[in-house]
């Protein structure tokens, strides 16, 4: 077998051995889901008739129905992101425990390709975060949300937060390695998961004040929620589309050269 | 993989017929290892499965391994003992390719551990000081793990793993996670998955620290096993004197930064002169009596300095006759033998000095190891001893 091969079938073992740990644990799952569905519940029936109310000359109109069904449609999409920020805690959780219980000086010390370790990882938290991913859209359909979303769109939107989720992967795979143990892992990603907040996720950036403003307009999370929120709910993407493709890979990049060099440097710390 | 049994390790002796090598002019490595009198170095005939040449390492200005040889032939097993600080786990993580040395070359299985570490990777198996074991998953499917990250097919696998299950008497708690383990359990889950890609060098740093005395015995027995049964070459690092006189066939010190002393057990003890009679009076008159029967030449004059160099143990005053004036005791260097105890009573009966108590110390590893590591055996070393670090 070639070196390539014994990568791709070592990465596998790696993704085996996380989606054994997600499935036997499902605690950290159910953490990933619980959140969103928390703020999916606040935001929607406790703040929504207000916030649906200011906002409401802002979200699609079409529908004309009660302000309350109007704000799911505006809010469900930013919650639903929020789920990938959760699951970043997730990863940099379960990298940081594998760093410091010595397992991970084993693999070293085997011959084994390098880098399935991280990408067993990233690979499985990726899939562990869009199942949560789905069960919040579910909580959310459940909720009144309305997309108008056609199959293709759908799969786009899938697409996207498939993006994300791998950037916030990486990232959050090298804050786990640079972490030096659990509870500080699973700090580092907490700005991540505020982000959202700071974007067009609850309100649109056009309510908020100046500096703020440009924040929320020129950060990365606001065309990754309003390419989600043109495809499900139909609104104008814009440059939106590029700006949020643009941004996941960057972040990829980074995350994994991180991810990488932190990763060589690990064991001399 | 290269030679494994020592015998067909070349010769140098120009004998053309190998088995005339029997006679005895030529020490074959089977009885040099064994035999702990001679004093020669191992030869150099017998293969080596790990050699290393001046490596150092430091932490920043902390130098934590300051120039280290080794030589270590296939088939043996090498106890690296030293304090703790002393550099044991980086020289462990330099030759298991975990760390690279500062300076200094290593080769492992015949391949260099900086230029060739994939290639030392798949002939070594590395039990940590730490348990490196998926506490999230079961036994088995630890076992599993490690037969899938060695590319064994799936059914080479499940035997594998079945047999060291069995092996390690781990069979009955094949099914559960291994967060459930006791310290002994998951050390011997630890070893066995070190077995799985059936390694022909072994490295075990710490392996029975923090281990009851019984699960220690049983871990001693399943090293025992693997020099016996395959032939592979251990590498052992412990800062427990009894494991290393136990299962080493060579032993190095290692204090500061340096190998301070390298030799078998015996050699090692030999070093020390620290073998004494210790004979205890019911009151100071009788200590000052025997004291100027058995070393007229201090009776008076050491006084005062006589409590500090009690101890065989506390250097090179090998000849020197110790006595204790608070605990009444009187040490005597002696090799222990029955007519050396005979004239010392001889002597102590002719002179009609009654002795309490009489007992005979002979030097072993521990005496060795305080001699020759920590701030007693060389002061400048106090200031450099770096703690390790845990990963």
């Amino acid at each position: 077998m070639s070196t390539l091969s014994y990568a791709a079938r070592d990465s596998a073992t790696m993704l085996r051995r996380n989606l054994k740990h997600a499935l036997r644990y499902p605690s950290m799952t159910v953490s990933v889901v619980a959140m969103p569905v928390l703020m999916l519940l606040l935001f929607n029936y406790v703040f929504g008739g207000a916030l649906g109310a200011g906002i409401g000359g802002t979200s699609t109109g079409s529908t004309g129905s009660s302000g309350s069904t109007d704000y799911i449609d505006y809010v469900a999409p930013g919650i639903i992101l929020m789920a990938a920020t959760s699951g970043a805690v997730v990863t940099a959780v379960s990298v940081c425990v594998d760093m410091t219980e010595g397992i991970v000086n084993r693999f070293r010390t085997m011959a084994i390709s390098r880098a399935s370790f991280l990408t067993g990882h990233v690979v499985g938290s990726v899939i562990q975060t869009m199942v949560s991913i789905a069960l919040v859209v579910g909580v959310a359909l459940l909720m009144g949300f309305r997309p108008d979303a056609t199959p293709v769109e759908w799969l786009a939107a899938a697409g996207v937060l498939a993006l994300l989720t791998l950037a916030l992967s990486w990232l959050a795979a090298a804050m786990g390695l640079v972490a030096k143990n659990a509870e500080t892992a699973s700090n580092m990603p907490m700005p991540l998961t505020f982000l959202p907040f700071l974007g067009s996720a609850i309100v649109p950036p056009e309510s908020m004040p100046a500096g703020l403003r440009w924040f929320a307009e020129y950060q990365p999370f606001t065309p990754v929620i309003e390419t989600l929120r043109g495809l499900l709910m139909g609104t104008e993407i814009g440059t939106s589309g590029y700006l949020a493709v643009a941004w996941c890979l960057s972040l990829s990049l980074v995350g994994y050269l991180w991810a990488r060099t932190a990763f060589k440097r690990g064991v001399e710390r | 993989m290269t030679s494994t049994t020592p015998s067909s390790a070349p010769m140098p002796s120009s004998g053309t017929v190998p088995s005339s090598g029997t006679s005895g002019s030529v020490p074959s490595s089977a009885t040099a290892s064994v035999a702990p009198v001679t004093t020669a170095p191992v030869p150099e005939t017998t293969a080596a499965a790990i050699t290393a040449a001046g490596l150092t390492k430091s932490y920043g200005d902390k130098t934590v391994l300051d120039g280290i040889d080794l030589r270590i032939s296939e088939g043996t097993v090498f106890a690296l003992l030293g304090p703790n600080g002393a550099g044991k786990t980086t020289t462990v993580q330099i030759l298991s390719t975990l760390r690279t040395a500062d300076a200094g070359r290593a080769r492992v299985a015949g391949h260099d551990v900086r230029d060739a570490a994939d290639a030392v990777r798949a002939a070594i198996g590395v039990t940590g000081q730490f348990s490196a074991v998926d506490n999230l998953l079961t036994a088995r499917e630890n076992l599993l793990l490690m037969a899938d990250l060695h590319h064994l097919d799936r059914r080479e696998g499940r035997r594998r793993t079945a047999e060291l299950l069995r092996r390690f008497e781990l069979t009955e708690a094949a099914g559960k996670p291994v967060a459930t383990f006791s310290g002994g359990m998951r050390r011997k889950l630890d070893l066995a998955m070190t077995l799985v890609g059936n390694p022909r060098i072994i490295f075990l740093d710490e392996p029975t620290t923090g281990l009851d005395p019984r699960s220690r015995r049983t871990m001693w027995d399943i090293i025992r096993g693997l020099v016996a049964d395959e032939g592979v070459t251990i590498f052992l690092t412990t800062q427990y004197l009894e494991e290393a006189d136990q299962l080493a066939d060579r032993i190095a010190v290692l204090d500061g930064g340096k190998i301070v002393a390298e030799g078998t057990a015996e050699e090692l003890k030999r070093r020390i002169p620290g073998g004494h009679i210790r004979l205890r009076f019911a009151d100071a008159h009788g200590l000052e009596a025997a004291a100027a029967l058995f070393d007229p030449s201090s009776s008076s004059s050491s006084a005062s300095s006589a409590s500090a160099s009690s101890h065989s143990g506390s250097g090179s005053g090998s000849g020197s006759v110790g006595r204790d004036a608070e605990a009444l005791t009187l040490d005597l260097p002696s090799d222990g033998s029955v007519p050396a105890l005979r004239s010392v009573l001889d002597a102590l009966d002719d002179a009609a000095i009654e002795a309490e108590r009489l007992t005979v110390h002979m030097p072993d590893l521990d005496d060795v190891f305080l001699a020759l590591t920590g701030p007693a055996a060389d002061g400048r070393r106090d200031a450099n001893s770096p703690k390790e670090q845990a990963r």
